[in-house]
């Protein structure tokens, strides 16, 4: 079906949702998880989903990762099915709980899809190094994860999402249970990251500010059946930082997400 | 798992007066009470065989009597001590009278039963977590070969490995195989399905193989569950090595020592031999907890 050979990123969107529906038990009781999504994520974009509980934002999210599978419409990755694409390790997931195994470092935990791609002991070894340190872990290779802060445990299961290099990042509520204060310094820390790397982000989140500071696009849905509402356009500058928060620009910003949510919710 | 670090190791001191004292009250009353039934069960035999034929007698002489009357229903502990020590020194270790060449026999057909048993249970979990199909056919037959008294498996086993050749060392471990495997695979089926959907998603983003999945996760997850296991399934397997060498009528072994013991009623003779085979017993599990602590020592809940 690839034999092709790969189109440049540049053309392809990185993700590409069209008519998709996911209804969960069709016959009994139809839930509809998803009805109708189109979205198209270009390569490079920060995009943010965000809406209520049971909005369906972490089932479509899901389904970009393979991870569930739509009754209907079509969903490519890189131009690829969500399927191919895994096997290709075109993204990293970064889950709501940072999982990371007991029995393993930190370091060794950074190495594990590393190692599931074969690469050699020395290979694994140094590209996990390299990854902490653009987290900022250096110095907590050897430490085990319940030596860590919650922050520091997430921040490490980014630093193994990251560590093969996949062009996108999917982040499924990375920062829903850490502290406020944790979570600010953290969305800083990924918003350098992102800028520094201009990867293609696909995240999250339940927080209007969170969206808001880091996205360039923000995607708001609303539940019964799942669909986007609005899809807004950032215009704040690529640059951020924290005190960007209190500007007339973020404001008006996060009116328009709250706007979104409400109408969503009236609809 | 999740005790304070900021606590300094109690001392040596305090470990004694916290986990030996209430070990030492206990050992000093069973100790009382054997005594006591040494004498209250010694003591017909001992008036009849020893003090009647001798004529008057007094309680000092009957207490004295039934600590080295022949043959006594109860030995007294010191005795049973004093029998073990004996066996020890007076004998070279090659001599069936000393309890270390038993030891030897019986812990040869346990580690090889063990090692057998848990290979087979491991085998076994790994082929139920991964299919449906055997997980419904196995795990029943497995559930129900529990059922059937390891006794009355064991002479059939010896005979029929007999016939085809088998002998001395091999339908003893079979036995104490029998023995090991079942706590081995029950615990790991446990613990092979211990990983959260969270972790076996995450190997599933990762596009990790079925044998990835099993071998950097299942397989150390599943340790925890491991190792209380291999303590059960040791010292069940010293049941069953020991059981084996009955039907036999075997010349070696702790089982075999029980066995002429009672023939012959030597009753210092299998106590002994009991005392010894529970410390085998402990001495094993014991090992399997130092396994464990060398294996899990780093790990803690996150």
């Amino acid at each position: 079906m690839t034999a092709s050979p790969a189109p440049s990123p540049t053309s392809v969107p990185a993700v590409e949702v069209r008519k998709a529906s996911l209804i969960y038990n069709p016959h009994q009781a139809p839930v509809h998880a998803l009805a109708d999504i189109d979205l198209t994520i270009a390569p490079g974009e920060f995009v943010s989903l965000i809406g209520p509980s049971g909005c369906g934002k972490t089932t479509l999210l899901r389904v970009i990762a393979d991870l569930e599978h739509i009754t209907s419409g079509t969903v490519q990755v890189n131009g690829v099915s969500p399927h191919e694409a895994r096997l290709a390790r075109a993204y990293g997931y970064v889950f709501q709980a940072p999982a990371l195994f007991a029995w393993r470092t930190v370091l060794g935990n950074v190495k594990l899809p590393l190692q599931i791609q074969g690469k050699s002991a020395a290979q694994c070894d140094a590209i996990a190094r390299e990854q902490l340190e653009r987290v900022g872990l250096s110095g907590f290779e050897n430490k085990y994860p319940w030596q860590l802060s919650g922050g520091m445990q997430q921040r490490a299961s980014i630093a193994r999402a990251l560590s093969f290099e996949p062009r996108i990042l999917m982040m499924d509520e990375p920062f829903g249970a850490l502290d406020e204060i944790t979570r600010d310094r953290l969305n800083e820390q990924l918003q350098q990251l992102w800028q520094r790397e201009r990867r293609t982000v696909v995240f999250v989140t339940h927080s209007i500010a969170e969206a808001v500071y880091l996205s360039t696009r923000i995607v708001v849905m609303s539940p019964r059946p799942g669909r986007i509402v609005r899809v807004i356009d950032s215009t704040l500058p690529d640059e951020r930082h924290l005190g960007l928060r209190d500007s007339p620009e973020f404001m008006d910003m996060a009116h328009q997400v709250r706007e979104a949510l409400a109408d969503g919710h009236h609809d | 798992m999740a005790t304070t670090t900021s606590a300094p190791p109690p001392t040596w001191g305090q470990r004694v007066s916290e986990q030996g004292l209430p070990i030492a009250v206990v050992l000093l009353f069973t100790l009382a009470l054997w005594y006591a039934l040494t004498v209250y069960l010694n003591a017909p035999g001992a008036i009849e065989r020893v003090l009647e034929p001798q004529g008057p007698w007094t309680w000092q002489d009957l207490v004295a009597a039934t600590m080295t009357v022949q043959r006594p229903v109860l030995p007294a502990p010191h005795q049973v001590a004093l029998d073990l020590y004996s066996s020890l020194v007076d004998w070279p270790v090659t001599s069936p009278r000393n309890l270390l060449f038993h030891v030897a026999v019986t812990g040869e057909s346990t580690l090889v039963g063990f090692v057998m048993g848990t290979l087979l249970g491991l085998v076994l979990s790994v082929c139920i977590v991964h299919s449906r199909t055997l997980d419904k056919a196995l795990l029943p037959w497995i559930v129900a070969s529990q059922s059937i008294p390891v006794l009355a498996i064991a002479p059939i086993v010896l005979v029929i490995l007999g016939t085809m050749g088998f002998s001395g060392v091999a339908p003893k471990a079979v036995i104490a195989m029998y023995l090991c495997f079942f706590p081995v695979t029950v615990a790991m089926v446990q613990g092979l399905r211990s990983p959260q959907v969270i972790e076996t998603e995450m190997m599933h983003t990762y596009a990790a193989t079925r044998w990835q999945a099993l071998w950097m996760l299942r397989l150390p997850a599943a340790l925890p569950f491991l190792f209380p296991a291999l303590r059960v399934g040791i010292a069940a397997g010293l049941v069953g090595a020991m059981v084996a060498e009955l039907p036999t009528g075997a010349q070696a072994g702790l089982g075999a020592r029980l066995l002429t013991g009672s023939y012959y009623g030597q009753t210092v003779q299998i106590w002994s031999a009991l005392v010894m085979s529970a410390f085998v017993g402990l001495a094993l599990t014991a090992a399997m907890g130092a396994l464990e602590a060398l294996v899990l020592g780093k790990r803690r809940q996150v």
